[in-house]
């Protein structure tokens, strides 16, 4: 690659970036790593190094344990809907012959809406007296109230989630399996593969660096991107059945004060995020190298 | 029966799509009726005739729970975040890509690993710590502080990279014997060259802007700092006690529309630049 010589300019050209990140990403990190191992007030008025009993104190602790099961749980039915569903409408759409961009226009619009947003209309949708959804079920015997009942408000934060997450993997799916060659499809015709084989067979593996991109998506997605959906909906009750690990931190952080509890859990769920960028990357790599 | 198959599923599609509208649906409803209508069970199941009088109430009087500005006020600020949040994020994203290919300096790993680690530094696990920093340059309130923790960014800086990587360095040869120096180079050849994916970036970062929560959330208490994603909060923490859904609902629209019209009106666009 021919290059450029002047390294004062270059450093100009990268001084912005890496001065936001210094300050406003680095730093961030050393602060929440040192309050996690240490015992201190709400005011930071005074700090005693606690070694890992914030870590240790978490674990010992009920609730957190209960989060960490919600948030596992809503990541997989996120993930499972919006993968299942994503795929299967892509496939159903492309086997329009025509009207494709209009039933893509159609299914895309979602990923535009903000969670919170998303949060504010099933809100209203499911709302226990007034809403659509409980009136609906009522017919059918089913007594519907996500306000009291800890499953439902569970069911209605992952269902308000899939909704906002699908056009993601919709979009995603549909760019892929478009990308596939017809003549390797052709071929598998002229073998007499029948089409649930061709699609296990053929479609299936060539689609699979999209669904591990995908994976990685919703699980982020479950993980970090909910907290306005819960904030909205439910505050994270009833009885914490919807406090995910990301609620906890915002609610041990800003509004109970313990400051080195909710520095423990940042700590952790950075840990959890650094592990699955590096199996990105890894799994990337290795593609590249063998395609 | 393959007819038959092909029906059902054509029939299955379109009835996905429906569902898909139902809760879109139902916020067109509440925002064309006057509040008595949404106060008690059932709810009408079809469009009033309320629509324009709701938004120019919400738009222009705005409510008392969210401090009493308008709407309009609130969806400016959202524009101007996610106005800066995109093109800030795009600026900074061009220059450091350009120097990371371009140059050869000291502390160029050191700088290129720096970026890399705020992939793994979203502002959910960071929030405290950040929201600390941020107080300490008395930034709370104000958009320098809503925005610049969010504009760092090692995708852009990636996607940059990954572009100018495919640029011939026969541009840069040619660009040296006439003369120019790295800063024309970069403004008149690599610019130009790298419009259509700063564009779809630019509709990625806009929705991703509008659409913040949690960071305003945590930074704004001033009622004039508020961003009308943020703001729906206020108004679904009193949605139990008045009779308020009506205007929940025309905000709600107001919120979901300008990054819709984005994404929708700049389709083609996005797709292209991803695909580069």
């Amino acid at each position: 690659m021919a290059r450029f010589t002047a390294h004062k300019l270059a450093l100009c050209f990268i001084m912005p970036q890496v001065l936001i990140t210094l300050v406003l990403f680095i730093w961030p990190v050393f602060l929440v790593l040192s309050q996690s191992f240490s015992f201190g007030d709400a005011f930071g008025l005074q700090k005693r190094f606690a070694w890992f009993a914030n870590y240790v104190g978490l674990f010992a602790d009920h609730s957190y344990i209960e989060a960490i099961g919600v948030t596992l749980i809503l990541a997989v039915f996120v993930t499972i809907l919006t993968m299942g569903f994503g795929l299967l409408l892509a496939l159903l759409v492309l086997a329009r012959s025509k009207g494709q961009g209009f039933y893509k226009t159609l299914l895309v619009w979602p990923y535009a809406v903000a969670p919170a947003i998303a949060a504010i209309l099933w809100r209203f949708l499911c709302h226990p007296t007034l809403g659509w959804l409980p009136h609906f079920l009522l017919k059918f015997g089913i007594d519907f109230n996500y306000v009291t009942n800890a499953r439902q408000a569970l069911f209605v934060v992952i269902v308000t989630a899939s909704w906002q997450q699908f056009s993601y993997n919709f979009l995603f799916y549909y760019s892929a399996l478009q990308k596939i060659p017809t003549t390797l499809i052709d071929a598998a015709i002229i073998d007499g593969a029948s089409a649930w084989g061709r699609f296990w067979q053929i479609v299936v593996p060539i689609l699979s660096p999209t669904t591990f991109f995908l994976l990685i998506m919703n699980l982020i997605y479950a993980f970090f991107d909910t907290f306005g959906i819960i904030h909205i909906m439910t505050h994270g009750g009833p009885e914490h059945s919807t406090t995910t690990l990301i609620y906890k931190v915002y609610v041990d952080g800003f509004i109970g004060m313990d400051i080195g509890s909710s520095a423990a859990q940042s700590v952790l769920l950075m840990f959890l995020v650094v592990l699955v960028t590096l199996l990105q990357f890894r799994y990337l790599e290795q593609r590249v190298h063998y395609a | 029966m393959n007819k038959l198959f092909r029906f059902c599923t054509h029939l299955f599609l379109i009835f996905f799509v429906a569902c898909m509208f139902v809760p879109v649906y139902l916020a067109l409803v509440a925002a064309s009726h006057d509040g008595t209508a949404m106060m008690r069970a059932p709810i009408p199941v079809w469009l009033g005739t309320d629509l324009w009088v709701n938004f120019k109430t919400v738009l222009t009087q705005g409510l008392l729970v969210t401090g009493g500005e308008p709407v309009g006020y609130l969806l400016l600020n959202s524009l101007i975040m996610a106005l800066l949040i995109a093109t800030g994020k795009i600026i900074l994203a061009l220059c450091s890509a350009f120097a990371l290919v371009y140059f050869d300096f000291p502390l160029k790993k050191f700088c290129f690993v720096l970026i890399f680690c705020t992939m793994m530094l979203p502002i959910e696990v960071r929030m405290v710590p950040t929201f600390q920093v941020v107080a300490a340059f008395n930034w709370l309130n104000s958009f320098a502080g809503l925005t610049l923790p969010l504009m760092a960014s090692a995708t852009a800086t990636f996607f940059f990279r990954q572009c100018f990587k495919v640029i011939p360095s026969e541009l840069v040869d040619a660009a040296k014997l006439d003369g120019a120096g790295p800063v024309r180079f970069f403004i008149d050849i690599l610019l130009p060259l790298s419009k259509s994916p700063m564009a779809a970036l630019f509709i990625i970062l806009f929705v991703y802007g509008w659409n913040q929560y949690l960071w305003p959330l945590i930074i704004t208490t001033d009622p004039n700092m508020v961003t009308v994603v943020m703001g729906i909060r206020y108004l679904a923490g009193v949605a139990d006690q008045l009779p308020e859904w009506h205007h929940i609902m025309t905000v709600a629209l107001l919120a979901l529309i300008p990054p819709c019209v984005v994404v929708l009106s700049l389709k083609r666009w996005l797709e292209q630049g991803l695909q580069a």
